[in-house]
């Protein structure tokens, strides 16, 4: 109660004497821990020797032999070098297309006015309401007849368009002052010179929001990608965990799979430790991604 | 006024009537070109993937082979009453009925809960916050081999711990009345950390002295939550509800990975069902049927969040 006591110390005064926020914070830190016991698990059981037996396997205490077998089997077995590097040309490809899409639509309806600006706007909006997971059966008949069928091209190609990112930007571009770009008018700058010397670079903290929402997204698709690609080396590190995993459990070898796991998740859980509060502020913005 | 063609704009005035409208028309579209060829990229895409894939739903489930080798023929709304007619389509309806409902309730409720205990930042609550917040970040799949585990009979992280304070030890997983309740608990760990961040910046909207003065007139803190907090999240909830309800729909690789929609169909949901038709039982007309029933379904929902979402982004 004292360490309770002492987090609600800024907590109005008039309100602290009460009992029942004490005794959601209390059950929030007890769900919090539970929350991280699968995450705890996986730690626990990389380390874990297979002499430990699948007895042991659950036991959350660490072994005290530990060793990176595991990490090693994990390694050997699934592909997963491949596999992180097929990700990381999903993910950026289809950050890089979109990063060109969004800024030119994002500013066409910040600062231009056109005939059926609304029309186009609710389009738009459109894309956020139909989520593209739902579209698999057609997109996938599609991608075939243009030929990228099995490709990480045809992987990455409907993301290629973003709502989302379009309306960042056209918030974005809709904070920076006008006179800014008057006065490079004056100068005589193109368009895209103004977009790429005055609105890209005032737009930074927007695009690396947007960033962090779509490659993240990205990096998770599973039934996409599995619906796409064919050929083993062309497997995301979803894809390849869930073939992966479904090797190694015909084995029972769990120590394994938390390993694979990690692998896999060990680069977001990272960067995110790392920009903690831009994830959680890019992820507050995101709504619907 | 256009900054990409302030030439354009005082010329018309004084043209003859019926060139006028043909005029001010071709003039409008000149001053809009700019502003099409920036949303060109945009567009097809958009046009490909999103509006020509609703098209193409449409057309695939009027069509329909006789033998997987024959060539597609016309059936008109065969597809359609042939997917209602399946068990295991309204069977994976029910289920996503249910798993929708199971599983935006209590995600809802404790991200409720997490951002009304963490409202205050402190090094504690923000440690907190990103430990409730980690499983949003990681794939499904991770979390499902992790579950597979978790829920594994006997061995597992649940039997070990829990499951030797049980008479009979259940199969989570592999049994058909407990199955779809397994699978749901995953997607409320993941999700709860998600909508808890938009709870949090709902919470920023209430008031500081308000909550002070309604404590002085001697109101508690249920009578506090109950007609302080409650409407001034309103739209917060408005807003997760639908997410809550689309990720439902639509966030369901662990049923792939953990169950393949099994025992007994007990944890088919619409998403996995689409799945099947068209990838293991070759049948794009169901599946694209399945597809068009789901899209209305969604129609309701997708008008709601229309104007929820018209109203965030403040119209164009």
């Amino acid at each position: 109660m004292k360490l309770i006591d002492w987090l609600l110390k800024d907590a109005p005064l008039a309100t602290r004497r009460e009992i029942t926020p004490k005794l959601g914070f209390l059950l929030t830190v007890l769900l919090a821990v539970v929350w991280l016991i699968p995450f705890l698990w996986m730690g626990v059981a990389t380390l874990r020797p297979a002499s430990d037996g699948i007895n042991l396997m659950a036991e959350l205490m660490p072994s005290l032999k530990p060793t990176l077998d595991n990490v090693r089997d994990a390694w050997e077995i699934g592909d997963f070098p491949r596999y992180t590097l097929n990700t990381t040309i999903i993910c950026t490809g289809i950050l890089l297309v979109q990063f060109v899409t969004i800024t030119l639509a994002g500013f066409a309806f910040a600062r231009l006015d056109f005939a059926g600006k609304s029309l186009i706007f609710y389009l738009f909006l459109m894309q956020l309401m139909l989520v593209p997971v739902l579209l698999i059966v057609p997109n996938l008949k599609l991608v075939a007849q243009l030929g990228l069928y099995d490709t990480l091209t045809g992987v990455m190609m409907p993301f290629f368009a973003s709502a989302f990112g379009t309306f960042l930007m056209r918030q974005a571009f809709e904070a920076i002052p006008t006179e800014l770009e008057d006065a490079a008018l004056i100068d005589g700058a193109s368009l895209f010179q103004r977009i790429r010397h005055i609105y890209i670079p005032l737009s930074m903290p927007s695009f690396s929001a947007f960033a962090i929402i779509s490659v993240t997204s990205h990096w998770n698709d599973f039934l996409w990608p599995l619906m796409v690609i064919n050929s083993p080396d062309k497997r995301p590190l979803t894809v390849g965990l869930s073939v992966f995993t479904a090797t190694a459990e015909g084995t029972q070898a769990w120590g394994t799979i938390a390993a694979g796991t990690l692998m896999v998740i060990a680069p977001l859980l990272i960067t995110f430790l790392i920009f903690q509060k831009r994830f959680i502020s890019s992820f507050v913005t995101s709504g619907i991604k | 006024m256009s900054l990409a063609e302030p030439a354009a704009l005082p010329v018309a005035a004084s043209a003859a009537p019926r060139l006028h409208v043909l005029k001010r028309f071709s003039d409008r579209f000149k001053a809009s070109l700019p502003a099409y060829l920036l949303l060109l990229p945009s567009l097809v895409f958009l046009a490909l993937f999103t509006y020509g894939a609703m098209g193409r739903v449409f057309v695939d489930a009027l069509y329909q082979r006789a033998t997987p080798k024959a060539p597609v023929r016309f059936v008109g709304l065969d597809n359609i009453s042939a997917v209602l007619a399946d068990p295991a389509f309204t069977g994976a309806v029910f289920n996503n009925l249910v798993y929708a409902v199971g599983t935006a309730i209590p995600s809802i409720g404790l991200a409720l809960l997490f951002a009304l205990a963490l409202a205050r930042t402190s090094a504690i609550s923000s440690a907190l916050r990103a430990a409730l917040f980690l499983p949003v970040l990681i794939p499904m799949v991770a979390a499902s081999a992790l579950f597979l585990f978790i829920f594994l009979p006997n061995v597992g992280l649940l039997d070990y711990y829990i499951g030797r304070f049980l008479p009979v030890l259940p199969n989570w997983l592999g049994d058909s009345d407990i199955a779809l309740y397994a699978i749901m608990v995953i997607t409320i760990w993941k999700n709860a950390g998600y909508y808890m961040l938009f709870f949090l910046a709902g919470l920023q909207a209430v008031p500081e002295d308000v909550m002070e003065a309604a404590h002085l007139d001697g109101a508690g803190p249920f009578m506090r939550f109950r007609h302080i907090i409650l409407p001034e999240l309103k739209p917060t909830f408005l807003f997760v509800i639908v997410i809550a309800t689309l990720n439902a729909v639509t966030q369901v690789d662990h049923v792939f990975v953990m169950t393949k929609g099994g025992p007994s169909n007990a944890t088919n949901l619409v998403l996995f069902y689409i799945y099947q038709q068209a990838v293991e039982h070759y049948d794009i007309g169901k599946a694209s049927a399945a597809t068009l029933l789901t899209l209305a379904a969604l129609m309701g929902l997708t008008a709601l969040s229309f104007r929820t979402m018209a109203n965030r982004e403040g119209g164009p």
